[in-house]
């Protein structure tokens, strides 16, 4: 490490090209750090998925509803422990600004079951009491209760285009109970959940007693697959046959119909990498080309050339890491602020194995720009470097 | 006097351009890195500007869509038999040999395999009305032939047909339990239309259970001027609970939310390259300043004023910006435009096709930020050269 200092008075030689080149470095690892982040919030809902749970949805797409009563048939399945049915509502409200309207993602649900099968939501017990005692109660998520500032013992209002009250309104009135939070990182908080007895018995139209999809718990996910055969086979050919799958099945193939976001994240990292190898790289080289006198000095003193070979590598991979490293930890800072869009990317975090991936291409930035003028400088004969001019 | 301090202005700058193969290196690294930079910001914004390309051509402003009031898209509105003949029966709806040219529809999504991927993904089918092809006035058949009334047969966009596995004409796609035969392909020109299948509204309706109710009326207008009276018309009348926009403003409120998430992306994606570039050129224009330094100081020494050497500098510097920024926007042009593709619109659920866009605006925006990241890449280094003290850099070793 006593060649630290010689590194680093190198690196001062000429300071505002070293402030230049650490700042293009840092720019592209906070820019690489930042498209992590993107990713994972767009593609990372497979991760937030149980293996032991199942989805079960009308066959023809998820618009389409199920009658209630399969829930009791799905139970009898073999392998089968817990079903809990949910209902798309469509909620509404009024932004903050009460400028316009936005969707809540809200469900009618039936809250013992689906506690049970959704673990990672965690509601405090109390609350959880008051929700099976309140009829209009309702629980959300911590995301969307500090977005439209609900507190627990709120009295709201959700207005709803497809579901109309028996008498004919679009407003539905509920009471929040209770807020819950995460168990994971990756847990969507921007929920609202309701009771399905309450918007049962409220709701008018033709799909009384019908239900959008079922959430299902199966005892062993080694079988995940085989049992959602037998729920398929068992609705064939009736009047509204299924499909089940398990539920990150379902949630990779929701995110591949966004097209592939990852080869274009990929596609886009790698252009910038690129850039900032060669920009790097050309600057490095030619600090090294300016200092050839002066390594020659060293070699006449008796520095050995894998000495010297070692110092411009520790060189470029000073400026590497230190440029890479400061932006992995901006964009990390960053991470930390939360979704810029709640809405849209409720998820908002950098996983630890990004961050070990960022470290690894700051370190090969720096062998890579380092080595052209490191193996130069290797191959450098004295007489010559010290007669050289420039 | 003032043509002659031209002439050296030019002079000077030219004889610097000259020198730039004995930089080669450095000046080429320059260059690929702003065409990269340029290659980026012109391929993604090419996304969002196909995007909303599709989500807008198809809206000629004289057609209007009503859903029921407070639904913000076609899925979760819905509208009775009575409704939808009291809207095609509203002032301002021009009429056709048959009626009041109004096409009452639905909208359902169904599952069907992507060609790219293999895996399901939703693809809206639309049952509408026999008055639909008038209303909509841009609809073309590209193959085959319509679909008849009263039969399970059904046409499909040439955006469906090509992201999409069995859709060609003869092939039937089963739908829950009934079967479709596909009977032709149509287009609405690259609008949002070619991502859809339709069929007839009355064949649709049993097939969902849905009864007769609908989800939208689509209404051609006597004249664009006459929407003020329907939107009137529609919002009056107290049998109706119901709102009516134009079919442009529709589809721009549809693709809001996408096409300002790819636009967010894109710009910020560039300005975090260009910023990296910029360091990138100011670097690659110290370095070019420092190995000319005796070169400019004998320029100095011999009489030329500051402003001639200022101006070189820059020149050379916006010179190899804008060469890397035409590559760089060549290419994105040669790889990007047209480029099919479909996503999910979150908004309605279902796939939208669409070709990336790279227009001529986007090509000239991009050559601009190329010439501004040269202008600014060169402007400290230009100054650096022009107050160098003379003497001591003609001693510079």
């Amino acid at each position: 490490m006593k060649f630290l200092s010689l590194i680093w008075s190198s690196m001062k030689r000429k300071k505002l090209r070293s402030v230049l080149t650490l700042l293009s470095i840092f720019v592209a690892f906070l820019l690489f750090g930042i498209l992590c982040i993107l990713k994972e919030s767009l593609t990372g809902g497979v991760s937030a998925t149980d293996a032991a749970r199942l989805v079960v949805r009308h066959k023809v797409s998820f618009i389409q509803m199920l009658p209630q009563g399969y829930a009791n048939r799905i139970k009898t399945i073999h392998g089968v422990s817990l079903v809990a049915h949910q209902t798309w509502f469509n909620g509404m409200t009024k932004t903050m600004d009460n400028a316009s309207d936005v969707v809540v993602p809200s469900f009618p649900v039936d809250p013992e079951i689906f506690m049970k099968i959704y673990p990672e939501l965690v509601l405090p017990a109390s609350q959880m009491e008051a929700w099976m005692s309140t009829r209009t109660g309702a629980v959300v998520g911590k995301t969307a209760a500090d977005k439209y500032k609900w507190r627990i013992g709120d009295h709201i209002q959700l207005t709803s285009p497809i579901w109309q009250t028996e008498a004919g309104a679009n407003s539905w009135e509920f009471n929040i109970v209770g807020i819950y939070t995460g168990a994971k990182k990756n847990t969507d908080l921007s929920g609202f959940l309701f009771r399905y007895d309450y918007f049962e018995e409220m709701r008018g139209g033709l799909d009384k007693s019908m239900v959008g999809w079922f959430g299902v718990r199966v005892d062993d996910p080694q079988q995940a697959d085989a049992i959602s055969k037998r729920i398929d086979d068992e609705f064939a050919n009736s009047p509204w046959e299924v499909k089940a799958e398990p539920e990150g099945a379902m949630v990779q193939g929701f995110i591949q119909q966004f097209g592939d976001i990852a080869s274009i994240i990929r596609a886009v990292l790698s252009m910038v990498f690129f850039t900032i190898l060669l920009i790097s790289g050309n600057t490095m080289s030619q600090a090294v080309r300016e200092r050839f006198a002066e390594l020659g000095v060293l070699k006449a003193i008796g520095f050995p050339n894998g000495l010297v070979l070692m110092l411009v590598l520790g060189e470029s991979c000073t400026v590497a890491l230190l440029g890479g490293l400061t932006g992995l930890a901006m964009a990390w800072v960053f991470s930390l602020g939360g979704s810029p869009v709640p809405n849209f990317l409720p998820v908002w975090y950098m996983k630890p194995q990004d961050i070990y991936l960022g470290m690894g291409f700051a370190l090969l930035l720096g062998l890579v720009t380092g080595a052209v003028p490191a193996i130069q400088a290797f191959r450098l004969r004295i007489a010559e470097a010290l007669r050289r001019d420039a | 006097m003032a043509s002659n301090w031209l002439s050296q202005l030019f002079t000077v700058a030219l004889f610097n351009l000259r020198s730039i193969p004995a930089r080669k290196g450095s000046a080429l690294t320059a260059a690929v890195g702003i065409a990269g930079v340029v290659a980026v910001l012109t391929g993604v914004l090419s996304i969002a500007e196909g995007f909303r390309k599709t989500m807008t051509s198809a809206g000629s402003p004289d057609v209007a869509i009503v859903l029921r009031a407070g639904a913000e898209n076609e899925m979760t509105s819905g509208l009775g038999r009575d409704e939808t003949r009291l809207i095609a029966d509203t002032p301002g709806v021009a009429r056709g040999a048959a009626g009041p040219l109004a096409s009452a529809e639905l909208f359902v999504i169904i599952s069907l395999p992507k060609r790219t991927t293999g895996t399901d993904a939703n693809v809206p089918l639309r049952g509408v009305e026999g008055t639909a092809f008038e209303v909509r006035g841009n609809i073309r058949m590209l193959e085959g032939r319509r679909f008849e009334s009263g039969k399970n047969e059904i046409i499909v966009g040439a955006g469906a047909r090509r992201e999409f596995a069995g859709l060609n004409i003869g092939q039937e796609i089963k739908v829950g339990r009934n079967v479709w035969t596909v009977v032709g392909v149509f287009t609405s020109g690259g609008g949002i239309s070619d991502s859809e299948i339709w069929t007839d509204a009355a064949v649709l309706q049993p097939a969902y259970n849905r009864g007769p109710t609908f989800q939208s009326v689509y209404v051609r207008l006597a004249s664009p001027e006459d929407f003020g009276i329907f939107k009137n018309g529609i919002s009056k009348n107290p049998e109706l609970k119901a709102t009516a926009r134009t079919l442009p403003d529709f589809y721009s409120s549809q693709s809001e939310m996408l096409s300002q998430f790819i636009t967010v992306f894109g710009v910020f994606i560039s300005v975090m390259m260009g910023l990296g570039a910029l360091f990138g050129a100011l670097n690659t224009m110290y370095s070019a300043v420092a190995s000319r330094t005796r070169e400019i100081a004998t320029l100095r020494a011999l009489g030329f004023p500051a402003a001639p050497v200022v101006v070189s500098v820059l020149a050379e510097s916006i010179v190899l910006s804008l060469a890397g920024g035409v590559v760089g926007a060549a290419a994105a042009y040669w790889a990007f435009n047209g480029y099919q593709t479909s996503t999910m619109n979150f908004q309605t659920f279902s796939q939208v096709s669409f070709n990336f866009a790279v227009t001529p605006l986007l090509l000239a925006a991009a050559i601009a930020m190329a010439a501004i990241l040269g202008l600014f890449g060169g402007l400290f280094p230009a100054l650096r050269a022009a107050r160098m003290p003379i003497a001591s850099a003609l001693r510079d070793s």
